[in-house]
């Protein structure tokens, strides 16, 4: 039930990177060359998907908890520290090289260019390295 | 040169933010796409993996969709330069789960929650991916 569910949720976000120009690294590139062939369109993508969730996660959390859980995982620290600058900086000049972020390339494998059949290899290799990293040696499971 | 679609882009962009709302309500849990993937990846440290994974296949089985209910083509230019795909591949993977969130997490679903950490991370990797872009296109 929860798989089907959220796989319609992913299947929705998948469409909407489709739609929006997202998942076309060629728009994405455009739109960061602000000293060349700029294309503002995916500011757009931005600004449509932070007003609907602005105003849906303030009626989301009128709820006490979620339809299919106790409660909203909701990141709690708001720190600014060197691991979050870093990281992030990392993921930008990666982004800025391929075009590429997460999202559009798990959506774009199917359309099986040869450039995100190897994309996305590299970058599951890169989060399961920073998992590693991060998250240390997996602990026991306890029965 | 890209065509400017900001009709387009404006619809998908509310359809993103569709899908996160939805996936709050329901699961509790942010839309963030780097943190849904990478926890499909041991360790493991909670029970909601069979969620992630149903949403990582809706994603992936989006173009699939697209094409068999309405026909249409979707376009797209990546680029054949295996090489620096792979690079971009890696950096992209690594930060986005070092620095916990990506354009996703950070900029759609913390900006909406008026995160101060999500706005510096989104500053932080706008900058970087806009110098990248500049010093490939212009500078080499």
């Amino acid at each position: 039930m929860s798989f089907l569910v959220n796989l319609g949720f992913g299947l929705l976000f998948g469409i909407g990177l489709l739609f929006s120009g997202m998942s076309d690294p060629a728009k994405v590139l455009n739109f960061l060359d602000l000293f060349g062939t700029w294309d503002p369109s995916l500011a757009f993508v931005m600004g449509g998907a932070v007003i609907v969730t602005f105003v849906g996660y303030r009626l989301v959390f009128r709820r006490g908890q979620p339809i299919a859980g106790e409660q909203f995982h909701l990141p709690m620290h708001d720190d600014i520290d060197r691991r979050l600058l870093a990281g992030s900086a990392t993921f930008g000049i990666g982004w800025g090289l391929g075009g590429f972020c997460p999202g559009p390339a798990l959506t774009a494998l199917g359309l099986g260019a040869s450039g995100t059949l190897v994309f996305v290899p590299a970058m599951i290799l890169g989060m399961w390295a920073a998992r590693i990293l991060t998250d240390g040696p997996a602990r026991t499971r306890t029965a | 040169m890209t065509d400017f679609t900001p009709i387009a882009s404006l619809i998908g962009g509310v359809l993103i933010g569709l899908s996160a709302v939805l996936l709050m309500l329901w699961e509790g849990r942010t839309a963030g796409i780097s943190g849904i993937a990478s926890r499909l990846l041991p360790p493991y440290r909670d029970d909601a993996l069979l969620s992630r994974f149903g949403f990582v296949t809706g994603l992936a089985a989006a173009p699939f969709a697209i094409v068999t209910f309405t026909g249409a083509q979707i376009s797209q230019t990546v680029s054949s330069n295996l090489p620096l795909m792979i690079v971009s591949g890696l950096l992209v993977g690594f930060g986005s789960v070092y620095g916990k969130g990506c354009t996703s997490g950070h900029g759609v679903c913390g900006l909406s929650r008026l995160s101060m950490r999500s706005l510096v991370a989104t500053a932080s990797f706008m900058a970087s991916a806009i110098a990248s872009v500049f010093i490939i296109r212009h500078v080499i």
